[in-house]
């Protein structure tokens, strides 16, 4: 990994645990996935990590990557970016894996996500996000929760689910197949 | 005093449920004819700490109740009242009675008093009817304590110390003046001169005039605090002696006569009690069931030893810690024997560690088999037949969630061989043996396992009832010849159940298959052997602990994965000569005497693989389920104990894995499950089922 992109993550880290202290503010981490940029509410984020060669999982959902040792517990490995139907799924010194807390009916899980690069950290008021617009019923648009827009660009605001994990042929039929 | 008492609510319900247990197992051990003094105490000793307790926390239904109890037991204690089986019976119940007021406490709801009462009308009937004269005085004193007077005068003189012990009489007195109207009347007599006064002694005393209707537990209760530590008189007001005597007399009467009509039904009705009692039962087994699953994992109680031994060994870890630090600081590579040594010492102290951190979840056996004298007890009541209950290997020791788990199968099968087992004293007479009938549980240690065995004298299994039942399942087909193993193993099958009627112990088909499943989902299984009026053994074998496995890493292209060890039978290089293919796309390997399926890992598990034909490769038979199979894999790589971890916590149970570990390095290898792996090859006894039948059909 590049000492830039080390440097970078250190700071996002930082910008992670402020947000943690001041819990009133609607931070998002945002990230690039097939150069589109991504935010996710930050309070969700666990840490970031570069990106390391995993265990495989037998028979798992194509997105499902693998597991990972995250300081003795076992979390999966998600690539977002094929969740997404994005094609170009490189593994390079600047692809990363943000580890989020995802909510359950049980216990939250502690899921990797594969996205191309981290970018920044915004504040978003909710005023500033638009809801999403009537996409169409595909396997990406259940994560879409809205559009954030700051005075020159937009993010697509995610809200991750346990759907993450789940086999796409036996929840949502065959979109993904089809794609 | 505003101590938050909850806060100590959980550990009462653990000492009374503890207790409970010890009244219970003495209770259950005690001969009525040879009564030994040591049990009743021990008995007592039990029952008195559930109603101190249950009295500091204000829970007075439990302390109401259990000072009943208490009372017979002190009278059965002083030989002043004979103990007889009917009475054993009575005891058991309100040791019942207790564990349920004590379980609805803990549910955070309302006890319901209805069989208290009812229980308690029988011990006072016993108490009255036993025309010991302490027995009636106590009755008296209990009912003159909960009459209520018109009002009380006290006189309270607290030692001199009294302040200093973080006693204040005027908080006292607010709590008083609570209860009712008071007049307090200060005594100054004994008031030392103003110059030898100590300002932090106490030298007053009170005449106090309660008015109002308190009882006298109330008042009772206010300086319960200082009653050790000062002089109190608390007197009646207004009431003569000879009037409070009328006044007892009365009482005494009316609950005399109370507990006649509260009995009186019950003594009416001795039949239609008795077949009343069992539907009673049937539906109080599932709330109970459901209640006792509540306080699983809450806590545990470990000997201040192992702790001892757990903190020495932390220590030795920390000097060996500093030592490897201070080598660290200043290193050059002649002091490497010295690192080498440091290191050795290290791994020797984690073993250790880890060995005595293991040990404190140990628990002796004998806390899940406590409960069986009880039901064996009960059970053999309820179906008239007489059984001794042998328990051996008490002492075995036992990982803590392993026996939480294993208590439900192990009462099902004890059941089972209760209702299903054991003959009627008739018919074992008629079968020439004795009429009372045996079970015995056992327990020990074998390898890394333990073993449970559940052993009954009775009948055996019904190998033709079994198999007729089979086939009417279509579990197997009429033309299939089964050896006796095969046949005894169909019990396990989902959906069996060879009972003619379904009663309130067993016999609704959802039992055995359940066993096994639980037996299962804990590394486990169990067997059955069984002959023919000799009777039968189910055999449970467990790992010890959950946490740790004993694993042999093989590799597989990239992928490490782990074997358990106790699964394992032989690993061999195939030869050609050796393996056989099957129509239908199995190959089978000849293993001596026997057809071995082979199980392709890579292809399964979808991965790339160095050997990819069979004839090349390592094959590693396993054993899941009694199903040999033999799995194909690239290389034996080293042996090794690992700590299981859970894959379902953040992602979900995988076909053919049983959990995930990491290794030295920091990655992660996944834990294969033998019966999951046969169950995803297809290779199971089912599928050499439908293989032989689509056969069949083909050539139909």
């Amino acid at each position: 990994m590049s000492e830039q992109q080390d440097s970078k993550i250190d700071q996002i880290n930082e910008e992670v645990v402020e947000a943690k202290i001041e819990e009133d503010t609607d931070q998002y981490l945002t990230f690039f996935m097939g150069g589109e940029e991504f935010g996710i509410n930050i309070l969700s984020v666990q840490e970031i990590r570069g990106w390391e060669e995993i265990t495989s999982i037998p028979n798992s959902p194509k997105q499902v990557l693998g597991v990972m040792n995250l300081r003795g517990t076992v979390s999966p490995i998600v690539d977002l970016r094929y969740s997404f139907g994005i094609k170009d799924l490189s593994y390079t010194e600047e692809t990363v894996v943000i580890i989020v807390s995802v909510e359950t009916d049980s216990n939250p899980k502690i899921i990797g996500i594969v996205v191309d690069a981290v970018s920044d950290v915004y504040n978003f008021a909710q005023s500033q996000i638009q809801p999403s617009p009537e996409l169409s019923q595909t396997n990406q648009a259940q994560y879409v929760k809205g559009l954030g827009s700051t005075d020159e660009k937009m993010v697509i605001i995610l809200e991750l689910s346990e759907q993450l994990i789940a086999d796409p042929e036996q929840s949502t039929g065959r979109q993904l197949l089809a794609s | 005093m505003s101590v938050d008492l909850s806060q100590f609510h959980q550990v009462f319900f653990e000492e009374s449920y503890e207790g409970l247990d010890v009244m219970e197992s003495a209770l259950l051990n005690i001969d009525c004819s040879n009564i030994d003094s040591e049990a009743i105490n021990e008995i007592f000793r039990a029952a008195h700490s559930i109603k101190g307790g249950s009295g500091t926390f204000g829970f007075n239904e439990i302390a109401e109740f259990t000072h009943v109890v208490e009372t017979l037991l002190d009278l059965i204690r002083s030989d002043q009242f004979v103990m007889e089986p009917d009475h054993v019976d009575l005891f058991l119940k309100s040791v019942d009675c207790i564990r349920t007021m004590i379980n609805e406490l803990e549910a955070g709801g309302e006890t319901d008093t209805t069989l208290a009462d009812e229980l308690r009308a029988q011990f006072n009937t016993l108490l009255d009817g036993g025309g010991v004269s302490e027995s009636t005085e106590s009755v008296e004193g209990s009912s003159e304590s909960s009459e209520a007077a018109q009002g009380w005068s006290i006189y309270f003189k607290p030692d001199a110390d009294v302040l200093r012990t973080g006693n204040d009489p005027v908080r006292m007195f607010r709590e008083l003046s609570e209860l009712g109207e008071i007049d307090v009347d200060c005594v100054t007599e004994s008031m030392p001169d103003l110059g030898s006064i100590d300002p932090e002694s106490c030298y007053l005393a009170w005449n106090i005039i309660l008015k109002g209707n308190v009882e006298k537990t109330q008042v009772d209760e206010v300086f319960e605090w200082v009653i050790d530590e000062s002089d109190i008189r608390i007197e009646e007001l207004g009431a003569s002696h000879s009037e409070q005597d009328n006044q007892s007399e009365t009482v005494e009467t009316e609950t005399v006569a109370e507990t006649a009509e509260v009995l009186s039904p019950i003594a009416a009705e001795p039949v239609a009690t008795k077949p009343s009692t069992e539907p009673a039962a049937s539906a109080k087994a599932p709330a109970a069931a459901k209640k006792e699953s509540k306080p699983e994992s809450v806590s545990i109680r470990v000997g201040t030893d192992k702790i001892d031994s757990l903190i020495n060994m932390v220590g030795e870890l920390v000097i060996t810690q500093s030592m490897l630090n201070e080598l660290g600081k200043d290193f050059s590579v002649d002091m490497m024997p010295k690192l080498m040594e440091g290191l050795e010492q290290l791994s020797l102290h984690t073993r250790e560690l880890q060995e005595s951190v293991m040990r404190i979840r140990m628990l002796p056996i004998s806390f899940a088999f406590s409960r069986f004298p009880r039901l064996v007890h009960d059970i053999g009541k309820s179906l008239d037949k007489k059984v001794e209950l042998i328990l051996l290997g008490e002492q075995t020791e036992l990982d803590k969630t392993v026996m939480e788990r294993i208590g439900d199968p192990l009462v099902h099968l004890v059941r089972n061989s209760l209702d299903h087992g054991l003959e009627s004293p008739e018919a074992r007479v008629a079968a020439g043996k004795d009429e009372t009938g045996k079970i015995t549980l056992n327990a020990f240690h074998q390898g890394g396992n333990i073993v449970i065995q559940i052993i009954d004298d009775g009948a055996g299994l019904n190998e033709e009832k079994i198999l007729s039942k089979a086939i009417e399942n279509g579990l197997v087909s009429p033309h299939d010849h089964l050896e006796p193993e095969q046949i005894h193993d169909l019990i396990f099958q989902p959906g069996f159940s060879t009972a003619a009627e379904v009663t309130d112990l067993s016999g609704r088909g959802v039992g055995m298959d359940v066993v096994r499943r639980n037996i299962q989902d804990l590394n486990g299984s169990v067997e059955v052997e069984s002959k023919p009026g000799e009777g039968s053994m189910f055999s449970i074998r467990l790992p010890l602990t959950l946490a740790i496995l004993d694993g042999q890493l093989i590799r597989v292209g990239q992928q490490v994965y782990i074997f358990p060890l106790v699964s394992i039978v032989e690993s061999i290089e195939s030869q050609d000569q050796m393996i056989h293919r099957v129509s239908g796309g199995c190959d089978v390997l000849r293993l001596r005497n026997e057809y071995v399926p082979i199980i392709r890992l890579w292809d399964i598990f979808n991965v790339q693989a160095d050997h990819e034909k069979v004839d090349d490769g390592l094959l590693v038979i396993v054993e899941g389920d009694n199903i040999k199979v033999a799995v194909l894999v690239d290389d034996l790589l080293a042996q090794q104990q690992v700590v299981i971890k859970s894959l379902q916590e953040n992602y979900r149970s995988v076909p053919g894995v049983s959990g995930a570990t990491i290794l030295g390095d920091g990655t992660v290898s996944l834990i294969l499950d033998i019966s999951g792996l046969i169950k995803l090859a297809g290779v199971g006894r089912d599928s050499y089922k439908k293989i032989t039948e689509s056969d069949d059909n083909e050539a139909a």
